[in-house]
């Protein structure tokens, strides 16, 4: 056999053995970037909860969601936030889904004050009420309706701040808009979901 | 010179959210201190936070938890 023919073989079979160590690598990587995505699921689930219409649409959103990210797992780069790496996916797809309606921007005045839903709950009371038994005044459906009421654009923002416990940074990336806008639209948000509670508040006690 | 009440509940989100710069919030305390009816709002927004938090946090059913794991591309 001439000897050029076993340095050859060697070579190939060193390739195989690298091309086996890279494959093993990316198969951890890939298994460890699944469970670590798996881990998330529920603030996932939590955000898609609120973003589509029903506990069904939230499913779905959320399961082509995984899918996605099992399929391009290559393109999360180790080491940044893969919470809002996944939601950027969740709010990307529900928008391709048409799911957000576009409404006309809230044209109604909205109460100048902070104060006023407080106001509006401790009055109907006798006396000087404790400050944890007012919020106990709203029942859990005024809650879920209020929210429901608040229009998307509005709602993501809160959605994602006040209930999934996004920074501001990672809702403006999640939701591709500037910062100054999360921050605006977190401050309206929560003024019209605040006068969506007062309106439930006054109706109970009429 | 501003109502300083009305000073303070424009502070309140800011406050909350805690992005107030040193000099807000020595400001913010400051007045919270001494004023009961401003502070009684501050812990109100506050318990109206958590409880909006606790209301809408429902949980995944658990088959979904399931359905998701099988999505994993399995290895060769």
């Amino acid at each position: 056999m001439p000897a050029g023919a076993t340095v050859a073989r060697v070579e190939t079979d060193s390739e195989e053995v690298e091309e086996g160590q890279r494959l093993a690598v990316e198969a951890r990587d890939r298994v460890r970037f699944e469970e670590d995505a798996l881990a998330l699921s529920d603030q996932v689930y939590r955000v898609a909860r609120h973003l589509a219409g029903s506990r069904e649409e939230a499913e779905d959103l959320v399961q082509e969601t995984y899918a996605r990210a099992f399929r391009s797992w290559r393109s999360f780069q180790p080491g940044t936030n893969l919470r809002a790496w996944l939601l950027r996916i969740l709010t990307n797809l529900n928008i391709d889904r048409g799911r957000r309606q576009q409404r006309a921007p809230q044209m109604q005045a909205l109460e100048a004050n902070d104060y006023f839903l407080y106001d509006r709950l401790a009055e109907n009371g006798d006396g000087v009420p404790d400050e944890e038994r007012v919020v106990e005044r709203l029942s859990q459906d005024d809650i879920v309706s209020a929210l429901s009421a608040v229009p998307h654009d509005f709602r993501d923002v809160i959605v994602l701040v006040d209930i999934g416990d996004f920074s501001y940074q990672d809702a403006a990336q999640i939701l591709d808009i500037p910062i100054g806008t999360v921050m605006s639209r977190l401050h309206r948000g929560r003024r019209i979901l605040k006068r969506e509670l007062a309106e439930s508040a006054v109706q109970e006690g009429a | 010179m501003r109502d300083p009440c009305a000073h303070c509940e424009e502070m309140m989100q800011p406050y909350l959210d805690r992005i107030l710069t040193d000099e807000e919030m020595v400001e913010a305390e400051a007045h919270l201190n001494a004023c009961d009816y401003c502070r009684r709002r501050y812990r109100f927004e506050e318990s109206l936070r958590v409880y909006v938090r606790q209301v809408v946090s429902e949980q995944m059913r658990p088959e979904l938890k399931e359905r998701l794991a099988a999505l994993r591309i399995p290895l060769e």
